[in-house]
């Protein structure tokens, strides 16, 4: 199969049960997406599929031959100094999957996207829309106010 | 994960003969198929992909929307459509699951998800869903999260869909196709309480595709509400959820929707309420009476007992809200 990752065409050959999370860190190398639960509870594992944050453990890489994958080796964003200055980590392990969540996430806000908590238009990305739309990813250090503080600096 | 052959549908027709290969399903979003393959609960040994077939539209008619089986979850909830005029169903599919789960999870896969509790995951453990005339270690167990409504001593899991109950309170119909021809099946008779075959959770058969999802155009469709009561305040199932939308003329109930959802092990459509509420008085009263009635059945196990009362308050709080 071909896999298209942060811009570059790799040739694999892999069964079909192997998950895009271990064809990206088992068989491409590329370390930066955590596998945490490995059945999407955690969101430690999200990358983005033409620029959609996906879960890469719940998904088989066949299915996702011809995406456009961007994982945290290809992102470069000014969230990722901004939860470097707020501490929105400690141990780091859900940083990767927390970031590229965030860069997909402010993309669906500008394209006007509702959450559970929206009431009308979504105009203003408060801290409750931003817990709302970033609880697909859990920090076990609970350093969520800091996530929350880069995210909103950012946005600002 | 046990390897399986893979087959990639580029349409329909190719798609519902290749289901027709022993041990084949078909496989959209993956959010719950492939977790339960990882977990040797579901093995396969032929997977059709189907998510390259071409239903992803969302169309408008004047009476109806037609949603194909394959939107995503995140699509459907922020189509301007659905939002302007099916809101109860933008609000039910966006407390459900987490982002990422709803931008892989389609609209025919969020219907095919398994009605599943933590003793069907547990491989040690007795489950009739699991393994037909094992026996149910949830009766006895740690049931929290599970049933009051339509149970039997075979089995007590609930259905963890958000969007089902939504759509059971708008009367949609699921067009499914195989190579027997096209049929529709009315989505509150879609799933199945457990009975004596918990195994058996849908009216669809094996070989059957759905392929769109329709829902009429419901008039007092924006008076609506989706509430569900969860244990953390995002990306949990429902203790309990409501379905609702209200139509109250000169202090009266014209008409209501309304239906559960964490209480049973198919979206839990109201009717027995619904029958109380129209024509009488809007009032916390009259909401009560409803509610009281439609829990009459009810019986916990122990742990989720509490799923009753909670059930009646939901319901009474989120009427009186649209009141």
């Amino acid at each position: 199969m071909v896999l298209r990752v942060n811009g570059t065409t790799y040739e694999l050959d892999l069964p079909p049960e192997v998950s895009l999370l271990d064809a990206l860190r088992e068989h491409l190398g590329l370390t930066g997406t955590k596998k945490g639960c490995d059945q999407g509870a955690c969101g430690a594992c999200t990358v983005l599929a033409d620029g959609e944050r996906i879960n890469a453990c719940l998904a088989l890489a066949v299915q996702y031959a011809d995406r456009e994958i961007t994982t945290i080796e290809g992102v470069d964003d000014p969230l990722q100094a901004a939860f470097v200055r707020n501490d929105g980590l400690q141990c780091g392990y859900c940083t990767s999957g927390q970031i590229c969540s965030a860069v997909a996430m402010l993309a669906e806000f500008k394209d006007g996207a509702p959450s559970a908590v929206t009431d009308g238009e979504p105009v203003e990305l408060t801290d409750e829309e931003i817990r709302e739309r970033m609880s697909g990813n859990l920090c076990r250090c609970g350093a969520y106010n800091g996530v929350v503080d880069a995210i909103r600096e950012v946005a600002e | 994960m046990r390897t399986f052959v893979y087959v990639s549908a580029p349409d329909v027709p190719t798609a519902i003969q290749a289901v027709t290969t022993p041990g084949a399903k078909f496989l959209g979003g993956g959010t719950n198929l492939v977790d339960l393959m990882r977990q040797d609960i579901e093995h396969p040994t032929t997977v059709v992909d189907i998510t390259r077939l071409p239903l992803s539209e969302v169309r408008a008619y004047e009476n109806g929307v037609r949603i194909g089986a394959l939107v995503r979850n995140s699509h459907l909830a922020a189509h301007p459509v659905i939002r302007s005029s099916y809101p109860l169903l933008s609000q039910a599919i966006l407390h459900g699951a987490s982002a990422q789960l709803r931008n892989m999870a389609t609209v025919g896969g969020n219907l095919m998800q398994r009605t599943r509790c933590l003793y069907f995951y547990d491989t040690t453990a007795a489950c009739n869903k699991r393994q037909p005339g094992s026996g149910c270690d949830a009766l006895d167990g740690f049931n929290r999260n599970h049933a009051v409504l339509g149970t039997t001593d075979t089995c007590i899991a609930s259905h963890p869909s958000d969007m089902c109950v939504a759509l059971a309170a708008l009367d949609a119909t699921v067009e499914v196709e195989s190579t027997r021809g096209v049929r529709r099946i009315p989505v509150t008779e879609f799933h199945r309480l457990p009975g004596d075959t918990p195994h058996v959770e849908t009216a669809l058969a094996p070989d059957e595709l759905i392929t769109a999802v329709d829902v009429p155009a419901l008039p007092f469709a924006a008076t609506c509400r989706y509430r569900k009561v969860r244990d953390r305040a995002s990306y949990a199932f429902a203790l309990v959820s409501v379905a609702a939308a209200l139509q109250v003329v000169d202090g009266v109930v014209a008409d209501v929707r309304l239906a559960l959802g964490g209480v049973a092990a198919k979206p839990w459509r109201a009717y027995v309420a619904e029958e109380l509420l129209r024509g009488a008085p809007a009032t916390v009263e009259t909401f009560r009476r409803a509610a009281e009635a439609e829990l009459a059945p009810a019986v916990g196990r122990g742990h989720n007992d509490f799923k009753i009362e909670l059930a009646r308050r939901t319901i009474v709080a989120t009427l009186g809200g649209l009141a």
